[in-house]
């Protein structure tokens, strides 16, 4: 009898320090250091939050980057992947439709993301756009496929993850570079 | 695979033994209170928790007395988690307004996080207030790795101690293993992921109007601090649904390097602990080399599975349910690391690899999680294989077996044998249950070989206190709730008790030193027969269940089937 209240007295005590002083002091550690980041990365557009930069957006229109498709369309409550079987008939059905879309035919544009909020996508799926993205806007395709080129992140410190473009950042500097007149 | 691939999985196991040994010297002295900078450093604090709670940890306790302590201390904590859940929404810091959580999902979630399995038949971000997450399921990352690493402590001293040998005192344990090992690490960890993009923060979700003008809600709450502790101590249990291929979870590679490591460094170092604590440096060593080498023997797999099942479809690399940040190596080296340790987080989605790498992360479950395994748990688990190993060995010289001078006999045996068969056991039955049960078959998402995994794995995964899921199972149903709930507790102290009956049996003995007849336990031949041991069982057990999921599945994709 006596364990089980010092138990309970152990548990709650850890508890304030574990799950109210640590949360706490990370927070406020967070606040000083890395404010925005802490608050999820807002970007705004003319005071306007319009999304976060580390989530990514459905974009459909002729003149935006297209990011990879996704189980939960973007949508952020909840959060998830397909979870098919490379062997399933229903994988192998999705990807024959979306290589059919348009958007190139790379691996990261024929498979779902795990998160479905992937923010990012390959840049030989980036370059691929460029064509249809160029025409919507009337730019030249030179000048976006440089664009792109610009928003290419590398390997980090060279080595890490997989080289990419974030679909939100890049369209984003196309609608300031080249205003877009239709939606 | 590219330079790249292959260059980051070498970074990463280099990294790995790097600081496996010095942060294992560093958990035994705060285990053993030896290291005068410790006790200069966390002392102050550690004795105004005890003398808040009238503990005095230099009381030494017997095993029963160890295992009672214990056994309340997870109970309180799951009665507090059960409430908490289903009164959370008249408890503060609830900025999303998330309603109580159902009763089954609440049990299923305390008992869960108690065991520190966090299989979550719930989504985060949907379900649980940020007061849930982080005064509720975040403490119990951090109580459920203190009791894992209390367990192996009193084991060690058990085992390792001389005659009468002494196993300690859990509360000291528990308050130490968090002050000294567990906080630190958290927040340096935490602090590293906020810089990288992990969010903190106590404020609502934020709704933006996107570019092209749909409404999305931006999640948020206090991710990086529970997110350390779920990496570190082998919790696993996501902020929100997508765990960790959420971008506000783990948004760029660094982040991710960093989360994977946290996966086994812990359970790694325990290992060294364990040498560095009385059963000496070699031993550890040949411990290591055991989990190590079938660690890289799976993730070489696994690998193999992966590239060469695109290969066979035609080239196109399997993407679906992968993050482009993370690619496919990182996301294969995280599944395998995942379950060898018992985190069960994820960076990829598990259902969503190639069949034979999803069959070898259900593999390194049913080993029991004792490939690094969970914190402490891998370590006193490993430890029942090992005594299970000393003993075949004896029988087939003919010689009374020994472990560290100590004998091993009838009651050991009996306790250990308990402790590896009772996950088992819940394991297929459960798995077989659901097989008859139409409620149970109603989950699955997918038909044939492939649902059949769904429900494989996440038997697999509760009776081993991993947590990660072939997510297409609906898990969030009575039959799942409780039945995978009961699976999660048993398993859990069906090995705990037992390996504590061992630490006090063990430790009466009397050691003997070592003579010419002595099996030593600190050879590469020994470190053979264990592994034997080890993937014999795990597959004499599991071998027919498998192929019946995954290697049913992977042969039929490799035919082009598809079903």
């Amino acid at each position: 009898m006596k364990n089980v209240l010092t138990a309970v007295k152990l548990f709650l005590v850890l508890g304030v320090a574990t799950g109210l002083v640590y949360p706490l002091v990370v927070w406020g550690g967070a606040r000083l250091f890395f404010r925005g980041k802490a608050e999820g990365s807002i970007v705004t557009v003319s005071g306007r939050p319009v999304g976060s930069a580390l989530v990514g957006q459905a974009f459909s229109g002729p003149g935006y980057f297209h990011p990879r498709p996704s189980a939960t369309g973007y949508g952020t409550m909840p959060s998830g992947g397909s979870d098919l079987s490379p062997a399933s008939a229903a994988l192998r059905a999705a990807e024959a439709r979306r290589a059919a879309a348009g958007d190139g035919d790379s691996p990261d544009m024929l498979c779902a993301s795990a998160s479905g909020l992937d923010p990012d996508i390959s840049p030989e799926a980036a370059l691929a756009q460029a064509g249809r993205v160029a025409r919507a806007r009337g730019a030249s395709k030179v000048d976006i496929i440089s664009l792109v080129k610009a928003f290419i992140e590398p390997r980090q410190f060279g080595f890490l993850g997989e080289p990419r473009a974030n679909v939100l950042l890049l369209n984003l500097e196309l609608d300031r570079k080249y205003p877009y007149a239709g939606k | 695979m590219n330079v790249y691939d292959t260059l980051q999985v070498l970074i990463y196991a280099a990294a790995l033994a790097a600081l496996a040994r010095p942060l294992g010297n560093w958990l035994a002295s705060a285990l053993q209170n030896d290291s005068p900078l410790q006790a200069r450093v966390f002392g102050p604090l550690e004795r105004l928790i005890w003398r808040a709670c009238g503990i005095n940890p230099g009381v030494q306790m017997n095993w029963k007395t160890y295992s009672w302590a214990l056994l309340a201390f997870n109970a309180a904590g799951f009665v507090l988690l059960f409430a908490q859940q289903l009164f959370q929404h008249r408890l503060p810091l609830n900025p999303n307004g998330d309603g109580p959580v159902g009763f089954w999902l609440a049990f299923n979630t305390a008992a869960s996080f108690m065991t520190n399995t966090n299989w979550q038949a719930y989504a985060g971000e949907t379900t649980m207030s940020y007061l849930t997450q982080m005064l509720g399921l975040a403490v119990h990352n951090f109580t459920s790795a203190a009791t894992g690493i209390a367990v192996m402590a009193a084991m060690t001293r058990g085992l390792a101690g001389g005659k009468a040998a002494q196993l300690g005192n859990f509360w000291g344990d528990v308050t130490r293993t968090t002050t000294r090992v567990l906080l630190p690490l958290s927040l340096v960890l935490a602090f590293a992921l906020v810089g990288q993009g992990v969010v903190q923060t106590f404020g609502p979700n934020v709704r933006v109007k996107t570019l092209e003008g749909a409404g999305q809600v931006i999640p948020l709450g206090p991710v990086a601090s529970q997110e350390a502790i779920k990496q570190l101590g082998s919790n696993g249990g996501g902020f929100f649904n997508a765990n960790s291929a959420h971008p506000l979870e783990n948004p760029t590679p660094l982040s991710n390097f960093l989360e994977m490591l946290a996966i086994l460094l812990l359970p790694a170092a325990c290992v060294f602990a364990y040498g560095k604590m009385g059963a000496g440096a070699r031993q550890a060593r040949a411990l290591f080399a055991v989990m190590f080498l079938v660690w890289a023997a799976g993730l070489a797999g696994a690998l193999y599975s992966e590239y060469g099942s695109a290969a066979a479809s035609g080239g196109t690399a399997l993407m679906e349910g992968k993050e482009t940040r993370f690619g496919v190596a990182n996301s294969v080296l995280w599944a395998v690391s995942t379950t060898a340790a018992s985190n069960g987080s994820v960076n990829a989605m598990q259902s969503s690899l190639s069949p034979a790498a999803g069959g070898i992360a259900m593999f390194n479950m049913m080993l029991g999680e004792v490939i690094f395994g969970g914190v402490g748990s891998g370590m006193y688990g490993m430890l029942l294989f090992v005594l299970l190993t000393v003993f075949l060995c004896g029988l087939m010289v003919g010689r009374t077996p020994e472990y560290l001078g100590k004998k091993v006999e009838k009651r050991e045996m009996q306790m250990a044998l308990t402790g590896i068969l009772a996950p088992s056991a819940m394991l297929l039955l459960g798995a077989a249950l659901s097989c008859a049960v139409p409620a149970a078959l109603a989950s699955l998402s997918a038909k044939g070989p492939h649902g059949f995994s769904e429900l494989l794995y996440a038997w697999a995964s509760a009776a081993n206190n991993n947590g990660s899921a072939f997510a297409g199972l609906n898990a969030n149903v009575p039959f799942y709730n409780i039945g995978l709930g009961l699976a999660m507790i048993t398993a859990r102290f069906m090995v705990i008790v037992p390996c504590l009956a061992i630490a006090g049996s063990m430790g009466a003995k009397q050691p003997s030193p070592p003579s010419a007849g002595t099996l030593p336990t600190d050879t590469a031949t020994f470190g053979a027969l264990l592994t034997g041991v080890i993937v014999i069982v795990g597959g004499l057990t599991f071998f027919p269940a498998l192929t019946l999921g995954p290697l049913a599945e992977q042969l039929l994709m490799f035919k082009g089937g598809a079903f």
